[in-house]
């Protein structure tokens, strides 16, 4: 007999890329355990403001605990300051939130995605524990193996580790960028059995704030 | 050992025996296929809800209370529910499960909250027990704050998955899966029905209809085909029948005495138990090997 565990995996895809004025970032909203759906319809993107989203796949309890404690110190920060949580700033407190359960982790895998001070799209990437670095655009989840590869040959960015370093946003336009997303999510719908059902789009730009975008997936 | 107690002979005795013993002393854990321990079986595990000790050693050492639930002992299984023009409807079995045995067979598994609200659970029965006197103190307080508001559906759901992440975080799991319906009367459109879930790890989610455990794989393929937010009572009450009766036939740990609930804009409405009509005398049935033969 196996020992109960206090996690679960309820799969999910999400994406998010950062261009010269404006950020996407996307998540399917399937929410799985084992072999069965339990929902078609969860949203696993946090919106903290509308300079800065957090998009988290993993385990859903985790999530909505994690989503619930960033929102109250956005919030709390919001009353201090007068002034909304930047996305380099979100980015560093989810890291040091997710570093506090060291020794018994948040089992999600996030991104924390929007508009930097100059209004160039930001993407901060994470693993379950709080290591994170600011890349140009990433992807998390359980399709990630799928989708990372599609990315890194279709952004055109400049590569990372490329001497001196170069900003990181793709050169690619939002329409293209949001094609390439839309693109990413249905192949990996095909061979992922925990993406599908629908991927939520939100497009952030300077001038239009937050859009939201809905796209259908296949739902078997 | 009792003293001044003789014992008949064929009674075994000694310190592995008893249940005061704590493991360290009785010596040996069990799984150690030692001669005196022919009383209980070799590896518990292997039985199926069997009331022995862990063989973790450690967990729960032996004659020490049991602090933590790590399998469940009586069990209610599939809790239904589906929205529909007015309201919500929820349904279960009345079964309380030993492991396969039909132990208890008049358990009501789903309460009323309050006069929006009811909660359906399956899973340990006793942990429920304990869930419904935490919403029956919940609704006290909300009484005795006297300011004309009552919890929503939507706000016990929460309080519920706070309550059972909590007791993951502790790895002291409530091992229920919940299933909160009811109507929101506080909406500025009306009144509008909510359908929430939350698992033993705390993980949630809200839909047109839900299905816990078994109904999850037998039922709500029917749902996600049938059921509309905008269907009729009738509609949504055959469609629940017909649910209840696929779940009779296939899963064994269920009896045919159902419990069905309502929530619309009136109150909530708990129906008294009830039996479906059943048809066993298919063809097919009757002699099943007809269109099978074997080859020998």
């Amino acid at each position: 007999m196996s020992r109960w565990s206090p996690y679960d995996l309820n799969g999910g895809t999400c994406i998010a890329i950062g261009g010269e004025g404006y950020c996407i970032v996307a998540a399917s909203t399937r929410l799985s355990t084992g072999f069965s759906i339990l929902t078609a319809d969860k949203s696993m993107i946090l919106e903290v403001n509308d300079k800065c989203l957090i998009a988290s796949a993993g385990f859903d309890g985790d999530r909505s605990q994690l989503h619930k404690v960033l929102t109250f110190r956005s919030e709390n920060y919001e009353h201090f300051h007068k002034k909304p949580m930047s996305c380099p700033a979100m980015a560093q407190m989810l890291g040091n939130t997710l570093y506090y359960k060291r020794f018994f982790p948040y089992y999600t895998f996030n991104l924390c995605a929007g508009l930097d001070d100059q209004g160039r799209g930001c993407v901060y990437t994470y693993d379950a524990i709080g290591s994170h670095e600011r890349v140009g655009y990433s992807c998390q989840g359980s399709g990630k193996d799928l989708v990372q590869p599609v990315l890194d040959n279709q952004l055109k960015a400049p590569s990372i580790l490329e001497l001196p370093p170069k900003v990181a946003v793709t050169s690619l336009s939002q329409a293209e960028a949001i094609e390439t997303v839309k693109i990413a999510f249905s192949a990996a719908s095909e061979r992922d059995i925990y993406t599908g059902d629908a991927v939520e789009i939100f497009i952030l730009t300077p001038e239009h704030g937050v859009q939201k975008e809905i796209l259908p997936l296949r739902r078997d | 050992m009792i003293p001044h107690c003789q014992l008949p002979s064929h009674i075994a005795t000694g310190p592995h025996v008893s249940p005061f013993v704590s493991h360290n002393e009785a010596g040996a854990p069990y799984g150690d296929h030692r001669s005196e321990d022919v009383h209980v079986p070799a590896n518990p595990a292997s039985v199926p809800f069997a009331v022995a000790p862990s063989t973790d050693k450690g967990e729960v050492a032996m004659g020490e209370p049991r602090k933590h639930t790590t399998t469940p002992y009586v069990t209610g299984n599939s809790v239904l529910a589906i929205k529909y023009k007015d309201g919500v409807l929820m349904a279960c079995d009345m079964l309380g499960a030993y492991g396969s045995t039909k132990r208890y067979k008049s358990v009501q598994r789903i309460i009323r909250v309050n006069d929006t609200t009811i909660v359906g659970a399956s899973g340990e029965i006793s942990d429920f027990q304990y869930i419904s006197n935490l919403l029956e103190e919940l609704m006290t307080q909300d009484f005795c704050y006297d300011d004309g508001c009552t919890m929503t559906p939507s706000e016990i759901h929460a309080y519920l998955c706070r309550v059972m992440y909590n007791r993951r975080n502790k790895m002291d799991p409530l091992w229920n899966s919940l299933v909160v319906a009811g109507v929101d009367k506080n909406g500025k459109e009306g009144n509008k029905s909510f359908i929430g879930s939350v698992g033993m790890l705390g993980t949630s989610y809200t839909d047109s209809h839900v299905a816990t455990s078994f109904g999850n794989y037998l039922s709500r393929p029917l749902f996600r085909e049938f059921q509309r937010d905008d269907m009729s009572l009738e509609e949504a009450v055959s469609l629940m029948q017909e649910a209840l009766r696929v779940l009779f036939y296939r899963d064994k740990t269920s009896i045919n005495k159902f419990v069905l609930a309502k929530v619309d804009g009136e109150g909530v409405a708990i129906s008294k138990p009830f039996a479906l009509d059943t048809k066993w005398d298919f063809k097919a049935f009757m002699n099943p090997s007809k269109h099978a033969v074997g080859s020998w």
